[in-house]
């Protein structure tokens, strides 16, 4: 597939801002206006040149996110029934029993998908909210690569929740064996959906002001 | 109408193109079908023309919403152990949360991985004919578009596939598991869904709904 480049007003150095030039676009389908317009005339979204609430939104669905992933990790999320015993694990016991049984590869994978991935997330978001108010030495580039992650990887992380659920609906087989969907499941999900809206709710635009301010500094020291 | 030195400020709007990420400002320069139009900056995909793309993505949609059909109806994991068998669908996946607040999982799963990838389908396709057909565009389309995309991160008809197969992971030294014919549907679902989203590009139908051909 061939590549085109938009073209630009002058050599690849100079991108302005819709901002600087005083546009306002519209993000869901890229219709530029002058600035001050409300609403988008092709489809009606809200035009807004920055989200100003937008650091608000991300730091309350955070924090929303991070107090459900606590639940989420002390309460079980399944329950396992066998002919002779009930046992409750939770995502981490659960992978450290699978451990001690010897399969470590899959007791590494749980504890990356389901541990290490959310946690990641919840630092990325927050490093992100804070590189745009203050000055950071990580390039916009790479910033603006690890929103995207975040952003694609979201959603991938209700695996856990459709893994519980399908096991919980298959799992049944009368005397012999059941299992069933533990208390930490719905806050696993919770937290999972207010990490998604957290994500959402980043205005990415705000990534690419800082730069254009740290080059005005620069050409003025 | 061409006036490469023209700078972006004294440009008319409709001859302007902003990146949605991160703002920047481009000359409208429409690529030919196969090419790609992206941000110099950040690489967002701003235009993305393929010939034919609203036939094939009609053909998608409509074979999605066959699979998403058929995958909640027949069952797609069986299992035995030991005389005892049970065979699931989707719908009874979803249904596994119950008792007290768990019945609000049981809703959400149900949307994500039934209701919206169905209800993303048939906006789609509401959206697409009348373009495709050449004809004004439907009732209420500019909505309709706009909900579908929004819609479009909470569509999660692959991720439950990808669950499926971590699922029968686990349970496999427990009990003897076999595929029901849904769990094919799925593993075509997510080729589908991976393939609209390449084929669609949003700048195209937007712009066609804003000036639809008059015929």
């Amino acid at each position: 597939m061939q590549m085109v480049r938009m073209e630009l007003s002058g050599t690849s150095q100079d991108i302005v801002s819709a901002r600087e030039l005083g546009i306002v676009a519209c993000t869901r389908c890229n219709k530029p206006a002058p600035m001050g317009t409300e609403l988008c005339s092709r489809c009606g979204s809200k035009l807004v040149s920055r989200d100003r609430m937008s650091l608000q939104r991300v730091w309350a669905f955070w924090t929303v996110g991070l107090m459900c992933y606590i639940p989420a990790n002390t309460y079980p999320m399944l329950k396992t029934r066998t002919l002779f015993q009930v046992e409750e694990s939770t995502i981490i016991g659960g992978a450290v029993e699978l451990a001690q049984y010897g399969n470590w590869g899959i007791a590494l994978i749980i504890l990356f998908a389901s541990v290490a991935i959310p946690l990641a997330k919840f630092m990325a978001v927050a490093f992100l909210a804070i590189s745009v108010k203050r000055r950071s030495v990580t390039s916009q580039r790479q910033r603006y690569y690890l929103y995207e992650v975040v952003e694609y990887i979201g959603r991938w992380s209700m695996i856990d929740i459709f893994v519980v659920a399908i096991l919980s609906s298959l799992v049944q087989l009368k005397t012999l064996a059941a299992i069933n969907p533990g208390t930490a499941s719905i806050f696993f999900a919770l937290s999972v959906i207010f990490t998604m809206l957290a994500a959402q709710a980043f205005d990415t635009r705000m990534i690419w002001d800082a730069q254009t301010k740290d080059e005005g500094l620069k050409t003025n020291d | 109408m061409d006036r490469p030195d023209t700078p972006l400020a004294e440009l008319p709007m409709d001859e302007l193109i902003v990146c949605p990420q991160c703002d920047a400002v481009y000359r409208l320069r429409r690529p030919a079908h196969g090419e790609r139009a992206s941000c110099e900056r950040c690489h967002t995909a701003l235009i993305t023309p393929r010939r034919n793309a609203g036939l094939q993505i009609i053909a998608v949609a409509v074979a999605v919403m066959v699979l998403i059909i058929g995958a909640a109806v027949f069952p797609f994991l069986t299992i035995d152990a030991a005389g005892a068998s049970n065979a699931v669908s989707v719908l009874d996946a979803a249904l596994a949360f119950s008792g007290g607040p768990m019945i609000l999982l049981s809703l959400a799963t149900a949307a994500l991985i039934f209701f919206i990838p169905l209800l993303r389908v048939l906006l789609t396709l509401y959206v697409l004919i009348p373009v495709v057909l050449d004809r004004p565009p439907a009732r209420h389309a500019v909505a309709a578009f706009r909900l579908s995309e929004e819609l479009r991160p909470w569509s999660m008809a692959e991720v439950f596939a990808i669950g499926c197969a971590v699922a029968l992971v686990k349970v496999a030294d427990l009990a003897d598991v076999g595929f029901g014919p849904a769990f094919y549907m799925f593993g075509a679902l997510v080729i589908l869904v991976i393939a609209q989203d390449r084929f669609l590009c949003k700048w195209s139908v937007w712009n066609s709904l804003e000036h639809p051909k008059t015929s």
